[in-house]
């Protein structure tokens, strides 16, 4: 079963890396589920706002590995 | 015909592009076990995880089309968007000189000395066949999921997902045919920076379809966000090798 558990520990690794970036990605997709339909933004901005996060989390992410080094 | 080509033609390059990138780095250990172990192990453990594989693909497939496109939208999408930024992210520190670029030469040469260790089996090589098929579940697990999850998105979108796919495949086996050696040639390291970008792009604009949210453009924004994601990605590249470059090394 080792290698059962060896498949799926890199299925996992498939889509989290660095858990700090994958948590702050699901924060912020969960943050706009929830806030997006109670606040006044015109729609045609809220997916506007939804990539800007994700660029700004992809940056952040990147910064902090380079200081990390 | 807007529509189609708008979300067709990146999903086709996207797939192929992937898929190339996950069939090279297979064949590089399928190569290895190959030319060590022998032809048959090789062959057989590639063979049989590619069965289990369609045996996915059959059973997630259908099962994928009763499910609601908007929940498909979301949930797939955020998968995406993991895989995805998780790439590129990779492929941003990669460039930049702060973690080690990817080596097929490298691999299949610890590969093949990894696999002589093992000693000669009587008969019956398991510990080719497990390699082989190890790393062929592996590899078509990311394939399936790329395929699946760029397939998802709309309707009518895995075929031209895996027509890109397969294509890949008939690259890499044609290439792995003729070169017999690792496909270290092939600008792995590039590919993974243009697929984290595509990839990216695509799970941001399925998570916000999933989430109900309106596009400017709509469909024409997917050539936006990917234009934007290489846009940010280019630009923090070389920041971060100034930044790596000055920063205090570490006690």
């Amino acid at each position: 079963m080792s290698w059962l558990k060896g498949i799926l520990r890199e299925i996992f690794g498939l889509f989290v890396d660095d858990g700090s970036f994958a948590m702050a990605i699901l924060a912020w997709l969960v943050l706009l589920w929830l806030a997006l339909p109670h606040l006044p933004i015109a729609p045609q901005w809220r997916s506007v706002i939804l990539f800007a996060g994700l660029l700004a989390i992809l940056v952040e992410s990147v910064l902090r590995r380079v200081r990390q080094r | 015909m807007l529509v189609n080509w708008t979300h067709t033609g990146p999903t086709v390059v996207a797939a192929f592009l992937a898929s190339l990138v996950e069939f090279v780095e297979a064949l590089t250990v399928v190569l290895a076990v190959g030319v060590v172990r022998g032809w048959r192990g090789a062959l057989m453990g590639s063979g049989a995880a590619t069965l289990v594989l369609l045996a996915i693909i059959a059973i997630l497939g259908p099962a994928l089309m009763r499910i609601p496109l908007g929940m498909v939208q979301l949930v797939v999408g955020t998968l995406l968007l993991l895989f995805g930024l998780r790439w590129l992210r990779k492929a941003i520190l990669r460039a930049a000189g702060v973690i080690a670029l990817h080596d097929e030469a490298a691999i299949y040469n610890k590969q093949a000395q990894a696999l002589r260790r093992e000693g000669a089996s009587a008969g019956w090589d398991k510990i080719a066949f497990a390699t082989a098929f190890k790393i062929t579940m592996l590899e078509g697990i990311e394939v399936v999921f790329i395929v699946i999850a760029l397939g998802a998105g709309g309707i009518g979108l895995l075929l031209p997902a895996s027509f890109g796919a397969l294509a890949a495949l008939a690259v890499v086996v044609a290439l792995g045919l003729i070169v017999h050696r690792p496909l270290s040639r092939i600008p792995e390291n590039t590919l993974k920076f243009v697929v984290g970008v595509l990839l990216s792009a695509f799970g941001t604009f399925w998570v916000g379809e999933g989430l109900g949210l309106t596009w400017p453009g709509q469909d024409w924004s997917i050539l936006g966000l990917i234009a934007g994601y290489l846009l940010v990605a280019t630009i923090v590249v070389p920041t971060c090798r100034g930044r790596a470059i000055t920063a205090p090394s570490a006690p």
